[in-house]
């Protein structure tokens, strides 16, 4: 399969690897998609509680090159976002910005997944209630 | 081959083979000086052709042992699998409904089976054990008095397991019951002699055997004689069999490629096998390096392994001067992995991280170890970036975490 040169470029220079301190209160973790489906992305945010801007945001993925490049590139995204402007970043956008074809728009589903997990994880360990219904998928939030 | 050249290493000679240069400079006259039609029986020109494509059949016989007139010449495998189990069903459709195969057979072999299940007839898709091999005893206990065709592949193309056909044949015989053999993965590689081999169909492929692509063999018995049903129609050819105007140059590149098979088969599968322990001791230097498949009834030209926590097709993406393939079906439109590894009972995972390395003629020393090094240095990189490496390293167990599928 040929792959667009932008995920190439985050496949070769992947931003923001690793993981925050997950004990933190002001960090949210995300962790979706399953082993047995070839993916696993963990998307960390670290939140600035008086703003609530993201201010750092940190990666860990395990799958194909296009999983790799979709979950280098929302820890780009969402850096600097409030949690309202990150819960708006579609897949869409991520499949579009990465040009991946149809094949792997899981990836990038996969991806906008993460940032919710995130963000209801922050969410949740601050106690905050949801304004609106959460969608993180089961496996939420998962300690690593 | 060449490592100066910009070329990939490669290391996928289970998926093709370049056609030996020797065979080359057989064929090339064949296109143009003697172009002839081996069934033109009034000229020169036919007369040429003809000698060429009966050299090539008796040098195709000579490697299993088999008879020239017990060699029909097809376009590949996949067409002499097609015509080999639709072929021997359809013919004795009369005495039973019943096919046998196994789940870790080729698609061709599968969809075959598949299409004749829309036809009416019944197959049963067998279990292999985690070594990848069949136990005798599930084949004794799938075999029913309405039997009709045992098929099985000799050697595994993922895994490169070796079958033990003379066992199945014996037990199909006993039980009157038709023996076919996908050898496609075998010729060249392992000794056949159908002169004392219960087998009644055998199919073969040029190109995994350093001949062109598009042409191959589906061996039929003589004695006992086993009939089948043609499955192309037209002018006649092969004994009416398989109708169609011969490849002249196809043919006589099939023919010279197993001419040097038979040569060399011996020397060059000792060289082989330690090209391919080199390569094993190399990369079971990797932690969490698996290999799947039974290691000693397997061509030394197959090492399949799985770099746990660490997607295939990342790894290929990550190591792209290395030519292999991945059983990570991430390159396909299922997201499912490879269904023989899952056969193998292989947790999804652990397929999403299989390897297949598969080496040959061409394969160098050099190239093994520069294979090795790119293959390390990928691996480290990418579990760098993996949490489930992370979550390995800190003594998580995967299975106790409840993951959302997708």
């Amino acid at each position: 399969m040929a792959y667009s040169d932008k995920v190439i470029d985050h496949y070769e220079n992947p931003r923001n690897v690793g993981n925050l301190e997950a004990g933190d209160g002001s960090v949210g973790t995300g962790m979706v998609g399953a082993p047995a489906c070839g993916d696993v992305m963990k998307l960390q945010i670290r939140v600035n509680p008086a703003t609530g801007v993201i201010e750092d945001a940190k990666f860990k993925t395990y799958g194909c090159g296009s999983a790799i490049a979709s979950s280098s590139l929302v820890t780009e995204w969402v850096k600097g976002k409030t949690l309202e402007q990150a819960l708006t970043i579609k897949n869409s956008a991520i499949a579009e910005e990465l040009a991946l074809p149809p094949v792997k728009i899981h990836c990038s589903i996969l991806a906008e997944d993460a940032i919710r997990a995130a963000v209801a994880d922050y969410r949740s360990r601050r106690g905050a209630v949801l304004e609106e219904s959460a969608c993180a998928p089961a496996s939420g939030a998962v300690e690593a | 081959m060449d490592l100066s050249s910009a070329n990939p290493i490669y290391l996928d000679y289970a998926a093709t083979t370049p056609v030996d240069p020797r065979v080359v400079q057989q064929m090339v006259p064949f296109l143009y000086a003697q172009f002839g039609n081996p069934a033109s029986r009034n000229h020169a020109y036919g007369w040429a052709a003809e000698e060429a494509v009966e050299i090539a059949r008796e040098n195709v016989a000579a490697l299993i042992g088999a008879d020239p007139r017990e060699i029909a010449w097809t376009s590949g495998a996949t067409e002499s699998n097609n015509l080999a189990i639709k072929g021997a069903a359809r013919f004795h459709r009369g005495k039973g409904r019943h096919l046998i195969t196994l789940k870790t057979e080729h698609k061709a072999v599968l969809d075959t089976m598949r299409e004749l299940e829309r036809d009416g007839f019944e197959v049963s898709y067998l279990d292999v054990q985690p070594d990848g091999l069949l136990d005798i005893e599930t084949l004794k206990a799938a075999l029913r008095p309405d039997t009709l065709l045992v098929s099985v592949m000799y050697v595994n193309n993922e895994i490169g397991v070796i079958q033990d056909v003379p066992a199945i044949g014996r037990l199909c015989r006993e039980r009157g019951v038709l023996f076919h053999v996908d050898a496609a993965q075998a010729s060249g590689k392992v000794a056949i002699d159908l002169q004392t081999l219960p087998v009644d169909l055998m199919s073969l492929s040029a190109h995994k055997t350093y001949g062109p692509k598009g042409i191959g063999a589906l061996y039929v018995r003589r004695r006992p004689r086993v009939r089948i049903e043609a499955q192309m129609h037209g002018g006649g050819h092969e004994r009416g069999l398989r109708s169609g105007t011969l490849p002249t140059h196809q043919i006589v590149g099939m023919g010279e490629a197993y001419r040097l098979a038979r040569e060399a088969m011996d020397s060059e599968n000792r060289r082989i096998r330690a090209l391919r322990d080199r390569l094993l001791a190399g990369l079971q230097a990797i932690p969490e390096a698996r290999v799947n498949g039974d290691l000693a009834q397997r061509v030394p030209h197959n090492l399949n392994i799985s770099f746990q926590f660490v997607e295939g097709e990342s790894l290929l993406m990550g190591m792209k001067d290395v030519a292999v393939s991945s059983g990570s079906a991430c390159t396909s439109a299922s997201l499912e992995p490879s269904y023989v590894l899952r056969a193998l009972g292989l947790p999804d995972e652990v397929a999403h991280s299989s390897i297949r390395f598969s080496i040959g003629r061409f394969t160098t020393e050099a190239e093994i170890d520069a294979a090795v090094e790119r293959v390390k240095a990928t691996v480290e990189r990418l579990r760098a970036l993996s949490p489930l490496w992370d979550m390995h390293c800190a003594c998580v167990d995967l299975d106790s975490i409840r993951w959302a599928g997708h």
